[in-house]
């Protein structure tokens, strides 16, 4: 008969227990806030349909200052998962190769980040301009 | 696109109009907003940015929430995509009853 | 002559045969600056208990035998240095989101499954006679797959990837690894049967880009990125069966 009794460890709390799982945890957290970002919006849209007091309803919400430290909250959230987001490229992203040359991960995570300034830069231009 | 625009449509909609910091104070009045909402290029814009920032948030609360222990199943599909699905349905109607 | 130092080894102790569930033994160990975690535990069973059980071979970081947990981090045992963690005590644990076999052993059948499953040799794209010669290959061509044959089987990815812990039927970091090593190779015609397995229940959509895999690895195979590059050559296959003129039929 055989003796063996293999034990299986229990995975609850398996986040807590590691520094890196925390992190990620965080990360993989701030998706709260883009869909909590996406609800704010869609509510928006809503009073921006009902008409121009619904509208202006809306706008004066937005002044009160729950709603500012609650955006600064969700900035400072969105910013980290951008930060994350393109930390993970070289993990997430197929080797890039230029003139047979691979190029190094740091880089990509650069150049990413070029972007997102880009794509800041270039949106407010433009609501500057429309503004 | 929620890394690439997100922080900044934060700081716009969230901080620089209601406070007046670095941008106008009316940059988003009903007539401008409206009339970007009522632009084939705005309201496109305007229902992408809905559109991908909760279906990713959707599918990232899903899976974490399975690695949390509470396992996939029709309540979390529900809280999750069927949140999803319902923002995205809001989202248009209100964007398509704004006309063009 | 400086006097002996000693360091305090935390073990995880799991005796099928008399232990319920796992518990914890903490053992006094002289040591000096040169002895790695696995001449540790060889010290312990030496000369404390000769039951303690843990699986090493080749004490140089190329077998792949002697991952443990160690403060609960996967590591290989033979290169990491008891000198690093002293005066602070050091705990020992078998590899994580394995079952316990005894001790530090774990059971590896599930592993040994999945590396046989992504067939894990090349499949040659047609017959080859001896008559026609070897397969030539550029510095190119190896240079797509090399850093995948870095893996020696030591299984500290799958003890690093909660998702491993969560479904135990998942794949996992080190056979998706070496699944695109194989696909990656321009002798190799596979490419199909593996990406089937990929692309299912069990395979690269398991993976939430945790990362701490290729973060644990010993020989850099980076298998996270291998999981992920596979993820999206997954979704790829996915949407061009409807844009083929075959219409998908396989």
């Amino acid at each position: 008969m055989s003796k063996r009794r293999p034990y299986v460890r229990p995975m609850d709390g398996w986040w807590k227990k590691n520094p890196y799982y925390v992190e990620y945890m965080v990360h993989e957290g701030t998706a709260l806030f883009v869909a909590a970002y996406a609800i704010v919006l869609t509510f928006g849209l809503v009073r921006l349909s009902q008409g121009e007091a619904a509208w202006n309803g809306w706008l004066e919400a937005m002044k009160s200052p729950l709603s500012i430290i609650f955006h600064l909250v969700l900035l400072a959230a969105i910013v980290y998962h951008a930060f994350t987001w393109f930390k993970l490229f070289p993990l997430t992203t197929p080797p890039v190769v230029l003139n047979g040359k691979k190029v190094e991960p740091e880089l990509i995570v650069r150049g990413g980040w070029a972007a997102a300034i880009g794509a800041t830069v270039v949106s407010f231009v433009i609501v500057w301009g429309l503004a | 696109m929620a890394a690439l625009f997100g922080p900044i449509m934060v700081f716009i909609t969230g901080i620089a109009v209601p406070l007046g910091l670095l941008l106008p104070a009316d940059a988003m009045s009903y007539p401008k907003m409206l009339a970007f909402a009522q632009n084939f290029i705005g309201k496109g814009f305007i229902f992408v940015a809905v559109f991908l920032f909760i279906w990713h948030a959707g599918h990232r609360i899903f899976h974490s929430l399975h690695e949390v222990g509470i396992h996939q199943g029709i309540g979390s599909k529900l809280l999750t995509y069927g949140v999803a699905a319902v923002v995205t349905v809001i989202a248009a109607v209100a964007l398509l009853g704004l006309g063009f | 002559m400086s006097e002996q130092k000693i360091i305090e080894i935390e073990v995880l102790r799991y005796l099928p045969e008399s232990d319920e569930k796992p518990r914890s033994e903490i053992y006094k160990v002289p040591f000096t600056d040169d002895m790695s975690v696995l001449q540790g535990v060889q010290y312990v069973k030496d000369n404390f208990d000769g039951s303690l059980t843990f699986r090493w071979s080749c004490r140089m970081a190329i077998c792949g035998s002697c991952g443990m947990m160690i403060n609960g981090i996967p590591k290989l045992a033979c290169e990491t240095f008891i000198r690093d963690y002293y005066p602070k005590r050091i705990t020992v644990e078998a590899l994580a989101n394995f079952p316990i076999e005894k001790d530090m052993v774990v059971d590896l059948s599930g592993f040994i499954e999945k590396l046989e499953a992504i067939q894990p040799y090349i499949i040659p794209k047609e017959p080859r006679t001896v008559e026609e010669g070897e397969h030539i290959q550029t510095p190119a061509q190896f240079a797509e797959y090399i850093q995948f044959t870095s893996c020696i089987n030591c299984t500290l990815c799958y003890a690093a990837c909660p998702q491993v812990g969560l479904n135990p039927d998942f794949i996992g970091p080190g056979a998706l690894a070496l699944l695109h090593r194989y696909n990656m190779d321009s002798r190799d015609g596979g490419q199909t049967q593996r990406m089937e397995l990929a692309a299912s229940e069990e395979g690269v959509y398991n993976c939430s880009a945790v990362g701490y895999c290729s973060e644990v690895c010993p020989k850099k195979v980076d298998p996270g990125n291998a999981v992920n590059i596979n993820k999206i050559n997954a979704a790829k296959d996915y949407f061009l069966r409807f844009l083929s003129p075959k219409g998908g039929a396989k």
